[in-house]
């Protein structure tokens, strides 16, 4: 992969939100390879959302959740849960790799744990290469 | 409510490859409330396709429309400019609402993005249930309101065969026996006396095997007085 890969993280503000805040406190480096959108809650996240975000070419989308049975809406990471399932499918169903979506869960005094999330799908979606979408785009401008 | 489920993203791409501009067309009835072909459905279905298209370098325009029902002319209307800009829509409606927009537009190719499954409820989030086969002529008043025709695997009227075993049907674990339903049922509200009572012949011209039905109600009919 010759360019940077773009990953977007939906974070609920009261835990994955607050967590990368803690990690910037900590000093704690990441790669830089991250997007991060604040949501109220990840009970926000529509499966459009994950769908629009591919559509526009980012590489991978994190969805970053409270703890299970830790939602400040009660429930809102498990409607989050079962949407991001669907997405997955759907976009399997339309020839993106599913591995590029996936959803995490964490407290707000997670911060080293945003870091090890934020690696992990840097390392993941790199080794995946391009959302085949833009994948396509470089392969005309090389052309 | 009438009960639908979404076709794969792979097999709707190949029905519509050969048009340029689809309208992916929702409907705010039933399949709205079965999670199928709502609003939502259809920015989902839309992006997939959009996707799927882009993914093996074909141009397609893909837009979006939903109106409160695809069954009924009057909400018909209101998306006639959408759809004489299109070459092809995508329905996301019962069989009732594909054709019906076929219907009112001859010239326009429209295809089903959902299997139409069958009449039934919610049973609980995330499962639904047929309840109903719409044969024309109700016999859920002899049976305890529990539907022999479509709860029981074989439609028996007469009482149940011999696959029941423990409320199952042998047909597979997961489905209940009918006739054990109806049997609990009618022992409940003290009315199993009925169940003695011979079934009659089924009169199946009621039912779709008597052709495609219709419904007239003079009553309702706007007539021009001559």
């Amino acid at each position: 992969m010759n360019e940077e890969p773009k990953i977007l993280a939906l974070c609920c503000h009261y835990c994955a939100y607050a967590a990368a805040d803690l990690a910037g406190s900590m000093r704690i480096q990441y790669p830089p390879n991250v997007r991060v959108l604040r949501l109220p809650c990840t009970g926000k996240v529509d499966v459009a959302y994950l769908m629009q975000a591919f559509e526009k070419g980012v590489d991978g989308v994190i969805v970053a959740g409270c703890l299970e049975g830790g939602c400040h809406f009660q429930e809102g990471n498990l409607r989050a849960k079962r949407r991001t399932a669907l997405a997955r499918q759907v976009l399997a169903e339309a020839g993106i790799e599913p591995e590029r979506l996936e959803m995490f869960n964490l407290s707000s005094a997670d911060g080293p744990k945003f870091v090890e999330i934020i690696k992990t799908m840097t390392e993941r979606i790199k080794a995946l290469g391009p959302n085949p979408l833009r994948r396509k785009v470089a392969q005309e401008v090389t052309r | 409510m009438i009960v639908a489920h979404r076709k794969n993203v792979q097999d709707l791409k190949s029905i519509l490859s050969a048009h340029k501009r689809i309208l992916v067309l929702g409907c705010g009835g039933c399949v709205t409330v079965c999670l199928a072909g709502g609003e939502r459905e259809v920015g989902m279905l839309s992006s997939a396709l959009r996707i799927a298209f882009r993914v093996d370098d074909q141009e397609h325009e893909v837009v979006e429309a939903t109106i409160e029902r695809q069954c009924e002319n009057e909400f018909i209307e209101d998306i006639l400019e959408e759809v004489q800009k299109a070459d092809a829509v995508l329905s996301l409606a019962c069989g009732a609402g594909v054709q019906a927009i076929a219907e009112r537009y001859p010239n326009v190719p429209v295809y089903p993005g959902l299997d139409t499954k069958f009449i039934g409820i919610l049973q609980e989030q995330g499962i639904w249930a047929e309840k109903c086969a719409a044969c024309g002529k109700c016999v859920l008043g002899k049976y305890g309101a529990v539907c022999p025709l479509t709860r029981c695997s074989k439609g028996l009227l007469s009482g149940p065969c011999g696959g029941s075993r423990d409320g199952r049907c042998e047909v597979s674990p997961d489905t209940e026996c009918g006739w054990q339903l109806i049997y609990d049922r009618m022992k409940a509200i003290g009315q199993l006396d009925k169940l003695l009572e011979p079934a009659p012949l089924t009169d199946w011209s009621q039912s779709h095997e008597g052709g495609c039905r219709k419904i007239i109600r003079e009553d309702q009919r706007i007539k021009l007085i001559s």
